[in-house]
């Protein structure tokens, strides 16, 4: 009784969760979302129209009163032109759906315009990778689980996938795409909007699927240029004698087996570049806040907050975890 | 009837347990058989009899880490130098020829250690672990492991033998490169 009486506002609850916030198709931040958005609502509102209309007729049915004298022929005659003219508005409104799905869909492929920015999203199990073309080869930037973009002008992407189907989705502002291996498949987004949204994979792919976030932040092109300057940077110089301790476990140990820190001998591209990881959100693919606290957690023992993901647990001794837990801090 | 039924479900569960060490996902492994403490052995004398060597690696019997192993085997670039198990610039890893033998605690060593001309070692660098992954799917290369639990395909397009469809070979430690 108790959990039927709960389900209905649960269910009113996750509905309105879709409306608003920064991982929500229904409030849209750009141009593609907004088309996908209008073309939801519609649908909707007139499907709810022809559910209520239907429910109403059902209710006359069953409650008007039987005539007296069964006039059959009459009844048929009637009844055949009600069930035409119900086909004929059934196949009026599906047409005009077909149409509207269709131009709304015509304008979702590619943006208006040229891509102001290209890059490639690559999908890992479990985290994304975000790389920037560049005329220049050695001007690429890798920035992992964060996508910034500048707003008011559409960004192109070739999505790849290192192993799995993955599928990249920030419902604010673009539908889904599917990453799949061996194959080069493209979307774009814009956002109108500054602002942080949220990005999730929309294609199961194992076991810590539901931990395959990533945020994207919509800024300024000039704060967006200072960002892309600033992450084709090597790594920062560590200052205090700890994180030159920090660097230097970090070299010799486990970690520069899979991660990149440019600037440094770790150049391994199996796992995230941690060159700017100091700069970041979030930690494990938008699995934890980026703090020292959770970072430490992470780099100890990660099977236990993500069971499953490539990286091995960690059994550093304490003083070299915080020298290492500074060292990553410090790269900003 | 009935028992018949029973005697049935009791032969179906039976093997059914088999599958279980199989698929287990020891996501966590920092036990004691497990750390780099054990010694390496640098020479074939002895004080009194040979310490025993362990037969199979903790691995052996699980699909999971073996393709973990595989996994690992193209990511920290072994098939760089044994190139997928034929051979390169190291030795064939898939043949019946062992230079170091063959047993599990000689694998681990030749990765941890490394070996003469050319083998690194990978001490500190990769966790205990993913080295016995690394040392089951090493003796999967040959056949040296249950066949179901041996990698049936590749994750990418390749149109080698799969592990679990090569004939088993027997070991033969010949010691010179």
């Amino acid at each position: 009784m108790k959990a039927s009486r709960l389900a209905p506002i649960i269910a009113a609850a996750v509905a309105a969760t879709a409306c608003s916030g920064n991982q929500a198709m229904f409030n849209p931040q750009g141009p593609a979302a907004r088309s996908i958005a209008s073309l939801g609502w519609f649908l909707l509102s007139v499907c709810a129209v022809i559910y209520v209309l239907v429910m109403l007729v059902a209710a006359w049915a069953l409650t008007r009163r039987r005539s007296g004298s069964d006039d059959l022929p009459a009844t048929t005659t009637r009844l055949s032109r009600a069930v035409t003219a119900g086909v004929l508005v059934t196949a009026v409104i599906l047409a005009i759906f077909t149409v509207s799905s269709v131009v709304a869909g015509r304008g979702l492929t590619s943006p208006s315009g040229p891509g102001a920015v290209n890059l490639d999203v690559i999908g890992h199990r479990w985290w994304w990778e975000f790389q920037y073309h560049d005329v220049t080869p050695s001007d690429f930037v890798t920035s992992p689980n964060e996508l910034h973009i500048p707003v008011g002008v559409p960004i192109q992407i070739r999505a790849l996938s290192r192993d799995v189907i993955h599928s990249f989705w920030v419902p604010n502002l673009h539908g889904k795409r599917d990453l799949i291996p061996g194959d080069v498949t493209n979307t774009w987004i814009q956002a109108d909007q500054p602002g942080v949204y949220r990005g999730q994979c929309a294609e199961y792919c194992g076991y810590q699927h539901a931990h395959m976030a990533f945020v994207v932040v919509a800024q300024p092109m000039n704060e967006f240029l200072d960002w892309i300057a600033h992450q084709r940077q090597p790594a920062a110089e560590p200052s205090s004698d700890e994180a030159r301790h920090g660097r230097d476990v970090f070299l010799h140990s486990t970690c520069v087996m899979c991660h990149t820190v440019r600037g440094t001998d770790a150049g391994a591209r199996l796992g995230p570049d941690l060159t700017h990881v100091g700069s970041r959100q979030a930690i494990a693919a938008g699995t934890l806040p980026n703090t020292r606290g959770h970072l430490a957690g992470w780099v100890a023992d990660p099977q236990s907050i993500k069971p499953g993901v490539v990286m091995p647990p960690n059994p550093l001794q304490p003083s070299d975890l915080q020298a290492v837990l500074t060292y990553l801090r410090s790269l900003r | 009837m009935m028992r018949w039924n029973s005697y049935l479900l009791a032969v179906v569960l039976s093997i059914a347990s088999a599958g279980c060490e199989r698929e287990v996902r020891p996501f966590q492994d920092l036990s004691a058989a497990s750390t780099t403490s054990q010694k390496p052995t640098l020479s074939q004398l002895y004080p009194g009899a040979p310490p025993p060597q362990p037969e199979s690696s903790p691995f052996q019997h699980n699909a999971y880490a073996m393709a973990e192993g595989k996994r690992l085997f193209d990511s920290y670039n072994c098939s760089g130098c044994h190139a997928h198990g034929g051979g390169g610039m190291g030795p064939a890893l898939m043949d019946d020829q062992w230079i170091y033998g063959s047993n599990p605690a000689n694998i681990f060593e030749t990765i941890v250690e490394g070996r003469p001309n050319g083998m690194p070692s990978f001490r500190n660098k990769i966790p205990d672990q993913q080295v016995w992954q690394l040392v089951a799917y090493v003796q999967s290369m040959n056949g040296q492991a249950p066949i179901d639990v041996m990698p049936g395909r590749s994750d990418h397009l390749s149109n080698g033998t799969p592990e679990n469809a090569r004939p088993a070979e027997t070991p033969k430690q010949t010691g010179k490169p």
